[in-house]
């Protein structure tokens, strides 16, 4: 066991716990953030996709020991009142069918949009690719993207 | 107007105090509804001071606010969303004026709560308009007592009440009080389809906000004072059982409370139809964390031994049914050869017209092909869990499961208390698909709550859940048609099998289209468990049969729209027996729509397209897909839709579904597949099981519905099987090739083309 101070959607969280622990289950288990989602635990699905400074990361491929100094963003972190243009577009479109997975895609999405505020078809499908939609919601999911890439404060 | 009478509803008209009171039904709810500041954001007032519980379904606020139960577990087909809708339309409430809470489980108020079978809408079409009409009739009356004016003059719109002649008006929230202690009505009045306002209007999902937040939705996301995390270790093969297991290791390990094991059954207890489970005896593991539970897990002990083979009689939906399950350990490879083995003998006969032997005998052509598909898993992306706390002859569950009535008898039996001390409510599921209708694992997680006396959450791993069992079953049909020297089609001969049940829907079409007609089907018994999954066996049939009337079609050098065509007029001008289960109207009408929105034409040779139609679920659905292809691999282009599933409630969202059921079947066509070497399933994460992503989807989906005034039937699953067989069709013409073995894309051999 160890201690960390994390710096999770802009506060500092203090854990004590086995270093291997991936971020995935220290968000869920000790801080309940369960925004977060376990879908395969071996980074094939996204579902547990959160942001590293700005980078889509797998947390649960990503230890606790392994973060450092870098900022963790969660859904629950992407904005204050839920109201980041990604997440507008995903209720614009009505995106979400079950919805396990969208967390996930939202943040993929978002942080696709920080690094390249206008993809192309190819660079979305080539940015999405690693989260899965069970529920086959990808045609929405490519729409709302296209939807928060011209709007304002992505 | 229809007039229907209310006591088919009347249980669900049973006062309870609790829910007059404001309060949430149980006392340990934790699905996050209706909470105050949430309510001021959705409704945009603020929350009432009282509540007046007008029946099992809504309340009203004294300010206006309704809050509506909605009864049906939600997996994704927006029934919380739609279902609200039914019972608002009939209350006639302004829509933002709405909260909507799940019920929990309660089937004395609230009737059947499943979700399967794609009956959710259907069987609630009625009951909830009901709902709403009765408490608008309630409304009314209070309103006309109030006032001392005659009922017949009140006029209920949009959550006022109001009569002209006094000019006298008051809000729902005004008259609730005086309404909630009237007589429910005897029988009342429903609105013509014509007069709807909310139904058939697309209106957004009720949860999005709490999904794209990341709030707290999903049995998964369960957290609760005291409780430990369980998690289970099932035999690595079908044909397999516990022998023993050495915890102590595992036990030493941080964070880790005990291991114990669990039998899921009491001896003799008469199984239900969805009570199936292969493992019912396992090693449980229970520890403070799941990351602490997982890596314990691996230092336990297991020895297994093989099972031998038994048969047991099901109490299922028709009646008692023997299931024979055999030892060993079961291949795909023997499989395979059995089927071909059982394929090639005579089967069991379930329908003949005419004389299809002498047809055959004096066809001038035989058209033949065989058809075949792997077992399939499920992956709903959340994986089974479910929370249980046992506390003497008690427990509460909260569970995502679809049908929670048909897994109360076996936890009562297994955990020796009576059913009425179950208390159990429905989170969100993280998809179904058919999976989460076979509820052991929340029969577990009561065991193991028994067993190490604390809350406690069971959640399997991914591997857990895709290697547990329950499979879409593996499926082979053989299609024959015979044609005269005119090349017309004189007769159709379908030979159907599984693993280990029959797909063979023997009274669909294109039965009563031709004269002669022979329908037979057999089976292989399995330890391998199977169940429904997504439009159960039409998911294979379809494909079947839709990939090889394109190939009748073209033998007989006909357009296939034109030639299904033909064969529908048949069967709707003189059908062919009488145990025909479609509408040979409805079914033309969604080729006669998919043919005029995909711009059909006879003999296109621009576009790579395959057409495909299939009745299931008491809907019709057709679709065009155009492919091309690229670096040898197929790219959906577009695919367009007509589905007929009646009156569509929430347009915008059964477009989703469609969307999602035709994503959900070109993936599954694909790639789907799960194979078995001695028992073993061969796959057991997303690096081995290929599901669809984002570059293999559709690059558009144009969804369109026939217009009618049908009570609503089946949606979710119909758009589904069709998919297959527009892809085989759309396959060949692209490459040339016919593709009868699901899936069509493997890594041997490559697909060419």
């Amino acid at each position: 066991m160890a201690n960390f101070n994390l710096k999770i959607n802009g506060k500092t969280q203090v854990v004590d716990i086995d270093p291997t622990t991936p971020m995935l289950w220290v968000l869920r288990d000790h801080l309940k953030l369960v925004g977060t989602k376990y879908g395969c635990g071996i980074a094939q699905c996204g579902a547990c996709t959160v942001h590293l400074g700005d980078n889509a990361v797998r947390s649960c491929q990503l230890p606790v020991s392994a973060v450092g100094e870098q900022e963790i963003t969660t859904i629950e972190g992407l904005s204050e009142n839920g109201d980041h243009p990604v997440q507008n577009a995903w209720m614009e479109i009505d995106v979400p069918q079950c919805g396990y997975c969208q967390a996930g895609q939202i943040m993929s999405a978002s942080a696709l949009l920080k690094r390249n505020p206008n993809p192309s078809d190819e660079e979305i499908e080539s940015a999405m690719n690693g989260n899965i939609c069970r529920c086959g919601t990808y045609t929405r999911i490519k729409k709302a993207i296209k939807t928060a890439a011209n709007t304002e404060g992505v | 107007m229809t007039k229907i009478n209310t006591h088919i509803g009347r249980r669900a008209f049973i006062r309870n105090t609790s829910l007059a009171s404001g309060g949430l039904v149980l006392g340990f709810s934790f699905l996050n509804s209706c909470k105050p500041e949430q309510a001021k954001e959705t409704a945009g007032m603020e929350m009432p001071k009282e509540w007046f519980e007008m029946n099992s379904y809504l309340k009203i606020g004294d300010n206006g606010i309704v809050t509506i139960y909605t009864p049906n577990p939600e997996f994704g087909q927006n029934i919380r969303t739609s279902m609200p809708m039914l019972v608002a339309e009939e209350l006639d409430v302004d829509w933002k004026n709405v909260l909507v809470e799940q019920a929990p489980y309660h089937s004395e108020k609230y009737g059947f709560q499943f979700t399967g079978g794609s009956r959710g809408i259907s069987a609630r079409w009625q009951p909830l308009r009901m709902a709403g009409a009765t408490a608008r009739h309630m409304l009314k009356e209070a309103a006309a007592q109030t006032w001392q004016v005659p009922v017949e003059e009140i006029i209920a719109e949009a959550g006022v009440l109001q009569h002209a002649a006094t000019k006298k008006s008051a809000g729902y929230g005004e008259m609730a009080s005086v309404a909630a202690t009237l007589d429910v009505p005897e029988e009342v009045q429903l609105k013509e389809v014509k007069d709807f306002k909310l139904i058939s209007s697309s209106q957004k999902n009720v949860d999005a906000k709490r999904i794209v937040t990341g709030a707290p939705l999903f049995g998964m996301d369960l957290q609760k004072e005291g409780m430990l995390i369980a998690m289970i270790v099932h035999p690595p093969a079908f044909g397999m059982t516990l022998k023993s297991v050495d915890g102590e290791t595992a036990k030493a390990m941080p964070g880790i409370q005990d291991v114990v094991t669990i039998k899921s059954f009491k001896d003799g207890f008469e199984k239900g139809g969805f009570d199936t489970n292969a493992f019912p005896e396992l090693v449980a593991i229970v520890g403070n964390s799941t990351w602490e539970v997982m890596q314990a897990k691996k230092k336990l002990n297991v020895e297994w031994q093989p099972t031998s083979a038994f048969s047991e009689t099901i109490a299922g939906f028709r009646g008692k049914e023997t299931r024979n399950v055999p030892a060993g350990l079961e291949s795909t490879t023997a499989h395979k050869a059995q089927m071909e083995i059982l394929a090639a003998k005579p089967g069991k006969i379930v329908r003949k017209d005419g004389s299809p032997e002498a047809a055959f005998k004096n066809a001038a052509k035989i058209v033949e092909r065989s058809y075949s598909a792997p077992f399939l898993a499920h992956n709903s992306m959340e994986p089974l869990n479910a929370f249980a706390h046992v506390e003497g002859d008690k427990v509460k569950i909260a569970a995502p499961i679809q049908i929670p009535a048909f897994i109360i008898p076996t936890i009562a039996s297994s955990l020796g208390i009576s059913q009425e001390n179950i208390e159990m409510e429905m989170p969100r599921m993280g998809g179904g698909f058919g999976r989460k209708a076979y509820a052991h694992f929340v029969v577990e997680a009561a065991l193991i709550s028994q067993k190490v006396n604390a809350p406690i959450k069971l959640v399997y791993s991914r591997e857990d859940d895709l290697t547990n069992g329950i499979y879409r079953p593996a499926y082979q049909a053989t299609y024959r048609a015979a044609l005269d020297e005119n090349n017309k089609l004189t007769a159709l001969h379908v030979k159907a099998g599984g693993v280990p049940e029959s797909p063979l829907f023997a009274n669909r079409f294109p039965a009563g289209a031709i004269d002669n007609y022979m329908a037979e089907e057999w089976t292989i018994d399995s330890n391998i468990t199977i169940g429904a999954f997504r439009a159960p066996r039409s998911n294979f049939m379809a494909g079947a049969e839709q990939a090889f009337l394109d190939e009748v079609a073209e033998a007989m050098d006909k357009d296939p729209i034109q030639f299904r065509l033909d064969l529908l007029k048949r069967a709707k001008e003189n059908p062919v027996g009488e145990a025909n289960e479609y509408d040979a109207d409805r079914y033309a009408g969604v080729l006669e729509l998919v043919r005029e929105k995909s711009d059909w034409k006879e003999n296109d040779t621009t576009l790579h397209r395959g057409v495909s139609a299939y009745f299931c679920h008491n809907s019709y659905a057709a679709h065009v897909l155009d492919l091309r292809m690229e670096n040898g691999k197929p790219v959906v282009e577009k695919v367009c839709c007509a589905i007929d599933c009646g009156v569509v409630v929430n347009p915008d969202a059964a477009t989703n579904m469609a969307e999602g059921a035709i994503t959900d079947g070109v993936g599954n066509a694909l790639f789907g597949e799960l194979t078995f070497e001695d028992g073993v399933p061969q796959k057991n994460n997303f690096h081995q099981y290929q599901m669809i992503r984002m570059k293999e989807a559709p690059n558009e989906i144009d969804v369109h519905f026939v217009q009618n005034e049908i009570d609503p039937t089946g949606m979710g699953e119909p758009p589904f099987p069709p998919v297959f067989g527009a892809m085989a069709n759309a396959l060949y013409k692209a490459t040339g090739t016919r593709y009868y073995k699901q899936p069509f894309i493997t890594d041997k051999p490559p697909l060419v083309g």
